[in-house]
């Protein structure tokens, strides 16, 4: 890789860790782990530290300079649309933007035509529920990319739980299209001007989305030699 | 908060119960159509084709004189390449409208992965497309490799073993692409020979990883096990057998006027279109668009490997074909150099030098062909009671991952492949959402054939040559 595409050191996420801004609360995605065997619900934690308690750590806020050509992006979406940048992360060497979902419409159409981004590809569009991100259960990810610049940025929209409208991307982006309709179809997440928003993968008349961090696995215990083996979401999680 | 379990719709209690009055349709079935779906309204006449004797059907659609007929193609269809459906609107032969459903081999495993460990996420993902195992594999590990932050730590000789198997992969891919389009059209010799150069490559794979497919061989941190000396010998045997047997495929059709005749100009996509589906891989490079991942944003050191990108600048079918089958030679001389630095980096380390991430056992052949390394549970067993501690938590346990999000693309032989994997600090992915090529290119089916021919629908199926299982996952 040139220096152009690799303006971060992978483990410093391009910034010195000690200037990264730590999670605001309600930035936080994931809640307090308790005990040793993590998930609950599961068996009883007899492993002596129930009682421990461990925040969760979340990659830093970035700050600047954010280092090669992520500063530039940046600033020209400020310039373009200003207020749709709410968050910048730079974890693992790639850039992530949280964008006010009122504005990402606006954010899109400026990614894609402005000269000095060229993002003209919307390469995927994935959704995940963070149950715990309160105000900000659902969380949308696109990932484009700029075939001229050779860059590749990640979009990340929330919205709460019951709520979930964000505006469709793919007046801007075609290729959105069956993503958007994956997006919604796994975790309801109802993309506003999309021409066609159905089902794709489970049948037209299925109720709940299965991706949903609340939605159930499901699974039968499994029996051998007489003992049994619970199904695979009721088992000890560490 | 955590002790509480979220539910989708706050005013039911049960967001997922199907309610009574839920409209299931009219389940009394009377009716002569018995393979229709119960309670499906219809216009006009339905006909059931299910093999047999159509001579009934064409003299009644004859009789009606009206030439607008909407098929439904699938997902039990032999040219839908699997469980693909296609419901097409036809006026004559000509389709003036196709809308691809998909669906129909969706089994949750993006689903099932978040209920595993790290590390058994990958025998999951390795199922999606069956005919990119290898790729399916480097993506998800790549990605949690990213987020554990050992991208620079992973040796030398377990990217050169990655590389080599996933060229491996690409050949076999293409085979499996190619092999399909000739039978598409008739042309069945082209599908047993290339299935025939395919086996060559399966048993290799046995070889390497003990699997011909499914091999949950390349983890994170490495890969599970090292390629010997005799593996090395046999891939350059077969590799040598393949130089000149593939080429038959190609004598076969290449100059030949039908297969010309139904591939150049069928299937058409321009730049323009593919950059708005956003379709990679061969479809985009058929565009003259020298697009290759492992030369714009190389990961697994491919730009210190010597290789061209293939372009053709036809838009078409014919085109496709053409690149995936030079793109077999420029796999193959990867290949080359990759044995060329394995035989080079004999004895070194294939997996990460971190025993909290690195898998402990070593696989080895028993009398039986299969078997672990004696020398391990030796040890584990006989002399070190921390080994067993050790060896025991991390394959019930695992490893923990930073909380964050990566995604890695690669260049995979259908086009962009990546993971998207998200963390929450624990032992099991929190999310892992793969973007499959074949996903994202069937969305152009519409573009390529309306206004087109109905037999070159078969024939644009071929040149996008989706995978159902990475389509569905």
């Amino acid at each position: 890789m040139t220096s152009d595409q690799t303006p971060a050191t992978p483990d410093s996420g391009g910034q010195d860790l000690a200037q990264a801004r730590a999670p605001r609360p309600e930035e936080r995605r994931f809640a307090d782990k308790h005990g040793s065997w993590g998930r609950q619900g599961g068996p009883a934690d007899t492993s002596g530290y129930d009682g421990l308690v461990r925040p969760s750590v979340e990659p830093a806020t970035a700050v600047r300079p954010y280092g090669g050509w992520f500063d530039a992006v940046v600033d020209v979406l400020n310039e373009l649309v200003p207020g749709a940048v709410t968050r910048v992360l730079t974890q693992g060497g790639e850039l992530t933007l949280e964008i006010a979902t009122g504005l990402l419409t606006e954010t899109a159409r400026a990614l894609r035509d402005d000269p000095r981004l060229r993002f003209e590809g919307c390469m995927s569009v994935s959704g995940v529920h963070y149950p715990d991100h309160v105000g900000h259960e659902l969380h949308v990810v696109y990932s484009l990319q700029s075939y001229t610049h050779r860059h590749r940025i990640r979009l990340e929209v929330m919205v709460p739980d019951d709520n979930p409208h964000v505006p469709s991307v793919v007046p801007t982006y075609p290729a959105a299209d069956w993503h958007e309709r994956e997006t919604w179809d796994m975790f309801g997440v109802i993309f506003d001007g999309h021409p066609a928003l159905t089902r794709i993968l489970m049948p037209d008349d299925w109720y709940g989305h299965p991706q949903r961090k609340d939605y159930p696995l499901g699974g039968i215990p499994v029996e051998y030699k007489g003992a049994t083996i619970a199904p695979p979401d009721e088992r000890r999680s560490y | 908060m955590s002790d509480q379990t979220p539910t989708a719709d706050p005013t039911r209690t049960d967001p997922y119960e199907v309610p009574e009055d839920a409209d299931r349709g009219d389940t009394s079935d009377d009716r002569p159509d018995y393979l229709g779906g119960v309670g499906d309204a219809a216009e006009g006449t339905v006909y059931t084709a299910s093999g047999g004797d159509w001579d009934e059907i064409v003299a009644s659609q004859a009789e009606r004189g009206d030439e607008r007929l909407v098929v439904n193609m699938g997902p039990q269809h032999p040219s839908t390449h699997g469980v693909l459906r296609l419901v097409l609107e036809t006026e004559g032969e000509t389709v003036t409208s196709l809308r691809p459903a998909i669906g129909y081999l969706h089994t949750g495993i993006e689903k099932s992965m978040e209920f595993r460990s790290w590390t058994q996420g990958v025998t999951f993902c390795t199922r999606m497309d069956y005919l990119m195992p290898f790729w399916n594999e480097a993506a998800y590990c790549l990605s949690v490799e990213r987020l554990l932050g050992i991208e620079d730590d992973i040796p030398e000789r377990a990217k050169v073993i990655r590389v080599m198997l996933l060229e491996l992969n690409r050949i076999s891919s293409h085979l499996g692409g190619i092999g399909p389009s000739g039978m598409e059209i008739g042309a069945l010799t082209v599908m047993t020979a290339a299935l025939r150069e395919r086996e060559m490559l399966l048993d290799i794979y046995e070889a390497i990883t003990g699997l011909r497919m499914n091999h949950g061989f390349i983890r994170p941190g490495g890969v599970a096990n090292d390629v010997g000396k005799a593996e090395i010998a046999e891939v350059r045997n077969s590799l040598k057998w393949m130089t000149t047997h593939t080429r038959e495929i190609l004598t076969l059709v290449e100059h030949n006027p039908i297969f010309k005749g139904r591939y150049s100009g069928v299937a058409h996509l321009d730049l323009a279109q593919c950059m708005a589906m956003g379709v990679t891989g061969p479809m985009l490079r058929s565009t003259g668009y020298a697009w290759d991942l492992r030369k714009e944003m190389p990961v697994l050191d491919y730009e210190t490997y010597d290789f061209d990108v293939i372009t053709r600048d036809t838009c078409d079918a014919h085109g496709r074909f053409m690149i995936r089958f030079d793109e077999i030679w420029e796999s193959m001389k990867i290949v080359e150099q990759c044995l060329e630095r394995l035989e080079k980096l004999e004895g070194a380390p294939f997996m990460v030098d971190d025993p909290k991430i690195a898998w402990p056992a070593q696989l080895a052949i028993g009398n039986d062909g299969i078997g672990n390394s004696n020398e391990h549970i030796k040890h584990i067993m006989g002399e070190s009671m921390e080994a067993l501690i050790h060896h025991f938590k991390i394959v019930t346990e695992g490893f923990k991952v930073p909380v964050g999000q990566a995604y890695v693309p690669l260049e995979s032989p259908k086009g962009e492949l990546g993971a998207h994997v998200v963390s929450d600090g624990g032992t099991r992915p929190w999310r892992a959402h793969f973007r499959d090529p074949s996903f994202n290119h069937l969305q152009a089916m519409p573009m390529m054939t309306e206004g087109g021919m109905l037999s070159d629908v078969v024939v644009a199926i071929s040149t996008l040559d989706p995978v159902l299982g990475g389509v569905d996952r």
